[in-house]
């Protein structure tokens, strides 16, 4: 019945749109923005809601004539991950996805009332060629309300790995993020259409773009969190295809965001702009693709359906060649105002950001489509690893991290470096306490000494900012300090990370100089969806203390698979970190033991750069 | 002319990626080895079963002549399948059978043979199956015909009548 509901509620949804087209362009002579179309705006973010609604509801009730609810549920599974399994595929996703989309767009009509009437409507129409887009795809090749008769008796289970509160909300986050760049594209190529690229128009920008900033930031690091603890391998980030298409649109959200800071001042730099907001959608949309098409081996590859690969990728180059036509033909070049900057400027610090954050860009892009490239044009098959991003990034972050703490310095248009003394001062603090931290280490000294220095150094000049008196910009100060403090966690938890692999048996020992692991026992404990097997671990260090470490094998029963739950114990200095795997035919358990150290810091200094942005986006005005 | 040409040639470019991309969607994912070329066989050193002496491979393995490299074990059923194929190729004069026991028990190991008659010109131990690793076997049995140090051939599972009928044509 919800499933009924929810095919027809899609079904009048996608043909609001043909309303909403047909008002929006009889509106376009019209002065004023006519009610009918934000009511029908309204009405098909209502249907689509009821949508979602349906097929929430057939997972809540375990309605298993539904092929999705079948497929990727089961009776047994907790109500909560019920809930959640319905985004936790690929229909269901795609269902999310447009219900954002359509929330989005009325969220935007409601909230732009003090801009042009027409530059309104092209956002809409454009908004309303994705969403089309959608509908199609979402009806035609991955509907979510496929019927089967008969009647299956019980669902195929949701992965066990899907099963976990951080997992539950990592998706509807991190499409609001993902989404959300789709209305700075609509605009973007309204505002061109309508030659509305100015400042004001970058001043009512900029809220969108902090959202989906803040949006995306959160959700890459609700996946961060989850990798860590439930994969098992103890890492936060590993450079895999869906963690990079994540980034992508990041690195472009953030530009962007610098860009729009200038445009709001100046009118330069508008040319980045419009390119930087068709780019952040396209990339977030050849994210999709690239994940849910299969073209790529990815943890996370959904479905492998060559179809919806073709349809996605029809799409978006129909998106991409259409914003690249109304570039060529509308969109006319700055009214060449003082184009050359002067060196020493906010606008330079802005710009060398900008190309900094491309560099980054492409290196991502590059590592993550080159294989698909090479296996096209010459049938071998390679992988691109993180040393490869180690290797292509990691320099370049010296000076990067220098120019964010220098840059913020600097005046509009022309300025001199205040303080200068103390610039240098700090610079040759921060030399001091690295060399004395890296001395003490057994590391390569000095392209660690560099980079810890321009690290210490990015964070001393953003905290001595927090005391200054002349202290204006929060959220700017809080992103940079976040940044700094993300640095030096990630650069210390690789230095610091100790790790001891080993097969134990139970009472058996591992002895080590520094610590002595007794395999005390295990015990079972029955779930409702899975039998536990829990491990007991006591690690004596050499100081005398000791950790009970209780890591756990989980057997679920639909689909009958095994994972490991690490066990972690969080400090403020570091995570003991435990995983134990059972080995086939032994009776031995795999066990790996980590320490990391400043691993809460990685987390909470990106929850920090967050929290800048939140900062920004309630903040009146940018001013300096 | 700069200002016609930028936009004729990003079509272009996007035009490729869009033809690339359509291409990688129709390749498989899924990851395969490559076979077909010819390695060199690995070297190890490992005890001989009888004597337990420590051996070099290089010192069993001779240039111009044709190896079949097989690994058993006598826990191994399809082991005793393909037992008598490797009886009668061991009648072959210029073929030289190397055994690799895997992961067995030496008593065991021993019963098998009597039991089936011994076809190994030379037979190694692996018992904790590290030689089988190297060699990239699959499990076992699991043969290598070798020749001049490099594997021309490898069987997977069993030698049965066909794969006997190949490495005869092979050697000669």
């Amino acid at each position: 019945m919800a499933s009924l509901i929810g095919y027809y509620s899609l079904i009048i949804g996608f043909s609001i749109s043909f309303l909403i087209i047909f008002f929006s362009i009889k509106n376009l002579s019209k002065s004023k923005l006519d009610n009918k179309i934000i009511f029908s705006v309204f009405f098909q973010f209502f249907f689509v809601s009821l949508s979602f609604l349906g097929l929430v509801q057939s997972f809540i009730t375990s309605d298993f004539s539904n092929e999705t609810v079948f497929n990727h549920s089961h009776t047994t599974v907790p109500t909560f991950y019920k809930i959640s399994g319905a985004w936790g595929n690929h229909e269901g996703s795609l269902l999310l996805w447009l219900l954002v989309l359509t929330l989005f767009i009325f969220l935007f009509l409601l909230r732009s009332n003090d801009q042009p009437k027409k530059y309104r409507i092209f956002t809409l129409l454009f908004q309303q060629i994705i969403i089309v887009g959608f509908f199609v795809f979402l009806i035609k090749t991955s509907s979510p309300f496929n019927y089967i008769f008969p009647i299956p008796k019980e669902g195929l289970g949701l992965n066990p790995i899907l099963q976990d509160p951080a997992l539950a909300i990592h998706p509807p986050i991190l499409y609001l993020g993902y989404v959300g760049s789709s209305i700075i594209f609509s605009s973007a190529l309204a505002a061109v259409v309508t030659n509305y690229i100015s400042s004001s128009w970058a001043r009512h920008i900029k809220k969108w773009i902090l959202t989906s900033w803040i949006f995306l930031t959160l959700g890459i690091l609700l996946g961060s969190i989850w990798a860590y603890y439930e994969l098992g391998w103890g890492g936060f980030w590993f450079w895999d295809p869906v963690e990079n298409v994540s980034l992508m649109p990041w690195l472009a959200l953030i530009t962007l965001l610098h860009c729009t800071l200038v445009l709001e001042k100046k009118q330069i730099l508008t040319s980045w702009v419009v390119i930087l907001s068709i780019a952040t959608f396209t990339l977030s949309m050849c994210g999709t693709f690239l994940v849910r098409s299969g073209i790529l081996n990815s943890v996370h590859t959904f479905a492998n359906d060559p179809e919806r690969g073709l349809f996605i990728l029809i799409f978006l180059f129909i998106l991409v060649f259409l914003s690249i036509f109304i570039f060529l033909f509308f969109y006319k070049s700055e009214k060449t105002t003082t184009n050359s900057f002067f060196w020493l400027s906010k606008e330079t610090s802005i710009l060398i950001n900008n190309w900094f954050m491309m560099y980054f860009l492409s290196v991502v892009l590059i590592g993550t489509t080159y294989p698909i490239f090479l296996e096209v044009l010459s049938s071998e098959k390679i992988s691109v690893g993180p040393p490869f991003y180690n290797k292509l990034i990691i320099p370049f972050l010296v000076p990067f991290l220098l120019a964010m703490a220098i840059g913020p310095k600097l005046k509009w248009i022309k300025s001199e470096l205040e303080n200068k003394l103390n610039l240098i001062l700090f610079l040759i603090i921060s030399l001091l306490l690295s060399t004395f931290i890296i001395r003490n280490l057994d590391i390569n000294f000095l392209i660690n000494t560099i980079l810890v220095t321009s690290a210490f150094y990015l964070f001393l000049i953003t905290l001595k900012d927090f005391f200054s008196k002349k202290f204006k910009n929060l959220s700017q100060n809080l992103a940079h300090f976040g940044f700094s403090l993300l640095i030096l966690s990630i650069l210390f938890n690789n230095f610091l990370s100790t790790e001891i692999i080993t097969n134990l048996k139970i009472n058996e020992t591992y002895e080590d100089g520094a610590l002595k692991i007794n395999f005390e026992g295990i015990e079972q404990k029955n779930e409702q969806n899975f039998k536990a097997i829990i491990g007991k671990f006591v690690i004596e260090h050499n100081g005398g203390q000791t950790d009970i470490m209780q890591p756990e094998l989980r057997i679920y029963n639909q689909p009958n698979i095994i994972t490991s739950e690490a066990d972690i114990k969080t400090t403020l200095y570091k995570d003991k970190f435990m995983t134990m795997n059972s080995v086939q035919n032994q009776e031995y358990f795999n066990i790996r033991y980590q320490v990391k150290p400043f691993m809460i810091w990685i987390w909470l200094s990106t929850f920090l750069i967050s929290l800048s942005g939140m900062i920004g986006f309630f903040k009146k005005r940018y001013e300096n | 002319m700069k200002t016609k040409i930028f936009p004729f040639l990003l079509i272009i470019i996007i035009s490729i990626i869009f033809v690339i991309f359509y291409k990688g969607l129709q390749n498989s994912n899924v990851y395969q080895p490559q076979m077909g070329k010819q390695k060199n066989i690995p070297i190890f050193i490992a005890k001989t079963f009888e004597t337990e002496e420590i051996f070099k491979s290089e010192d069993i393995f001779e240039g111009d002549k044709f190896y079949l490299m097989n690994i058993w074990s006598s826990w191994c059923v399809p082991c005793k399948d393909e037992h008598k194929f490797l009886l009668n190729l061991s009648t072959q004069k210029n073929l030289k059978i190397v055994g690799l026991n895997y992961k067995d028990k030496k008593n065991n190991a021993t019963n098998f043979l009597n039991e089936l008659n011994n076809p190994y010109d030379f037979i190694f131990s692996d018992t904790d199956g590290t030689i089988a690793i190297e060699w990239g076997a699959y499990g076992v049995p699991e043969s290598f015909l070798l020749y001049k140090n490099k594997i021309i051939k490898k069987i997977i599972g069993p030698i049965d009548q066909n794969s006997l009928l190949e490495i005869k044509e092979l050697i000669q």
